[in-house]
């Protein structure tokens, strides 16, 4: 068993003008059973961060963790200086806007057409015209590559792609510093794929915003990411492992010690064949 | 590999005593939450008349129908009693305040525990395994606000007005069935017919209803809130929240109509019925 990648690519992990614009700190979140144990990471303003892993590792746990969606155990993450387990309701309200959240299954509102979706934060929480507003959506759904067209249409007449676009027009309708993708470019076909992750750069350099972006695409991973973080699942780990496996820069991924980081990066299934066999030996 | 013990919290998570202590805190949190977004902030308008339009419109039809064959039935199966004592002229009496103050609103609350109370905890259950709720807190939005307020109000203040349609077209279903079918003379009919029917028994009624909406609401929005993963998991939440309305409805009827009673005679001790 070797030790974590994580000492050895320390320039990635510190900012060198330490502005640590989001620190997750000791973060544990358990459930009925353990899922993040002692997370620890630090991200700088305009870093674009994967973070990678099995299947049940815990990294869309950590992604909503992060966005105080799901409360650590114990722990902290701070955004800013502000942890955001300890705001009240209309504080958490304000600091969440700073954050652009897309969903897996995008989690459009089936109810309201894609206009109501895209313009849903903008009318609840800013003051502005409809007018502005209809301007704001048109400009988004461009921006994804969305005919405006489309706005009187509900989620379920849409597919699978234009509604993962839609989903990242709905987030970055507000202008968010953080952008955080729970795996963007799963259940998409090749093409599209590339569409979502041309889609996240450009929102980037667009908008100058910090990403997180929870991925088992290797492709995606390496090329968005800037850095990338890689947890395991505890139940394959030994209780004085940490979970994150590496934290470095994306490109130096494949020359990582650890030969489990190198057998998901390169996609083998080695070991786990035995254990499968085992498996269905043992039932 | 670190086996789990008694000190383990994961062990501890999985004791039934504190599982209970979960649950029942959960619902609290969840009610005194909705209490404080009730009182606090404004409904959002939009979501406002769609649940009007659900839970009061579109259920007219089927709490007309109930309301119309319990006041049919009451009529034929009162009659036979009524008939053996002379007292077939009295059988509006009976129809009429079994009507305003059981059988209407709990026929109305009944029904809309099945049509409502399930839709409700599957849509919200839905919203949930779809991460829709977690999409509402993302964009700023409390989903107890956004959400269960809205349906909460109408549930409050609509299930007392269908259970109000569904005591009219019982009275009037039972009153043709006695009139014309059993051949009751329908001058004396009348004339007894709000004998038992008084503006007490009516507000008794409107407000069992009030409750009964109250309760619909709340068990079928926590019921999906708590839903599990996938279409198992939303098909069981809405199952529940039919169950357990359906059973808190019957409890509390129990409840406030002894309460109600003891009400009644503590206000007017020397109240006497009179035929």
């Amino acid at each position: 068993m070797t030790g974590t990648d994580q000492p050895t690519v320390p320039e990635a992990v510190e900012d060198e003008n330490g502005d640590s614009f989001l620190r997750v700190e000791n973060v544990t979140v358990r459930f009925s059973q353990t899922v993040l144990r002692d997370i620890s990471f630090t991200i700088r303003r305009g870093q674009t961060l994967a973070i990678i892993g099995e299947s049940g590792c815990g990294k869309t746990v950590l992604l909503k963790t992060i966005m105080n969606l799901v409360q650590p155990s114990s722990g902290q993450v701070l955004f800013d200086g502000i942890n955001l387990a300890k705001l009240g309701e209309r504080a958490l309200t304000q600091q969440r806007l700073r954050f652009g959240f897309v969903f897996q299954g995008a989690a459009l509102f089936d109810s309201l057409t894609v206009y109501e979706n895209v313009a849903f934060a903008l009318r609840g929480h800013f003051s502005m015209t409809e007018s502005k507003i209809r301007q704001i959506v048109r400009d988004r759904l461009l921006e994804v590559g969305l005919s405006t067209d489309i706005v009187t249409r509900k989620p379920a007449e849409l597919s699978g792609g234009m509604r993962k676009r839609v989903g990242i027009a709905r987030a970055v309708a507000t202008n968010p510093e953080v952008m955080l993708y729970d795996e963007p470019t799963t259940g998409l076909d090749p093409i599209m794929s590339d569409v979502v992750n041309e889609l996240m750069i450009s929102t980037r350099t667009n908008h100058k915003v910090t990403s997180i972006v929870v991925t088992h695409d290797m492709k995606s991973a390496m090329k968005v990411a800037d850095r990338l973080i890689m947890l395991y699942p505890i139940s394959r780990l030994h209780p004085s492992e940490p979970q994150i496996l590496y934290d470095g820069p994306a490109n130096q991924v494949e020359r990582s010690s650890d030969p489990r980081v190198t057998q998901f990066v390169h996609g083998e299934a080695r070991d786990r064949l035995m254990e499968l066999s085992r498996s269905s030996f043992d039932g | 590999m670190a086996t789990a013990s008694k000190d383990d919290p994961a062990s501890k998570e999985l004791d039934p005593v504190y599982l209970a202590f979960v649950a029942i805190g959960g619902m609290v949190e969840f009610i005194l939450s909705l209490l404080l977004w009730l009182i606090t902030q404004r409904p959002y308008p939009k979501t406002l008349l769609p649940n009007f339009y659900q839970v009061g419109v579109r259920s007219v039809p089927v709490v007309s129908i109930t309301g119309m064959f319990i006041g049919m039935v009451l009529a034929v199966q009162t009659y036979d009693a009524f008939r053996t004592m002379k007292l077939e002229s009295r059988l509006g009496t009976v129809i009429n305040r079994s009507m305003v103050t059981e059988l209407g609103p709990v026929l109305a609350a009944t029904m809309m525990a099945g049509r409502i109370g399930g839709a409700m905890a599957a849509e919200i259950g839905t919203m949930k395994v779809t991460e829709q709720i977690d999409a509402l807190r993302c964009l700023g939005t409390n989903p107890i606000h956004y959400l269960v307020v809205p349906r909460f109000i109408a549930c409050v203040t609509l299930i007392p007005v269908l259970s109000i349609i569904a005591d009219f077209v019982g009275i009037l279903a039972g009153a043709l069935v006695s009139t014309t079918v059993l051949r009751v003379d329908s001058f004396y009919y009348w004339q007894h017919s709000n004998a038992l029917v008084g503006l007490w028994e009516v507000f008794t009624g409107l407000g069992k209803a009030t409750v009964f909406g109250a309760e619909i609401a709340i068990i079928s929005c926590y019921r999906g809130f708590q839903s599990g993963a996938g279409a198992e998991g939303v098909g069981r939440s809405a199952t529940q929240a039919f169950v357990q309305s359906f059973i808190a409805i019957l409890g509390t009827d129990f409840i406030l109509s002894v309460t109600f009673n003891n009400i009644y005679y503590s206000l007017w001790p020397d109240a006497e019925i009179e035929l």
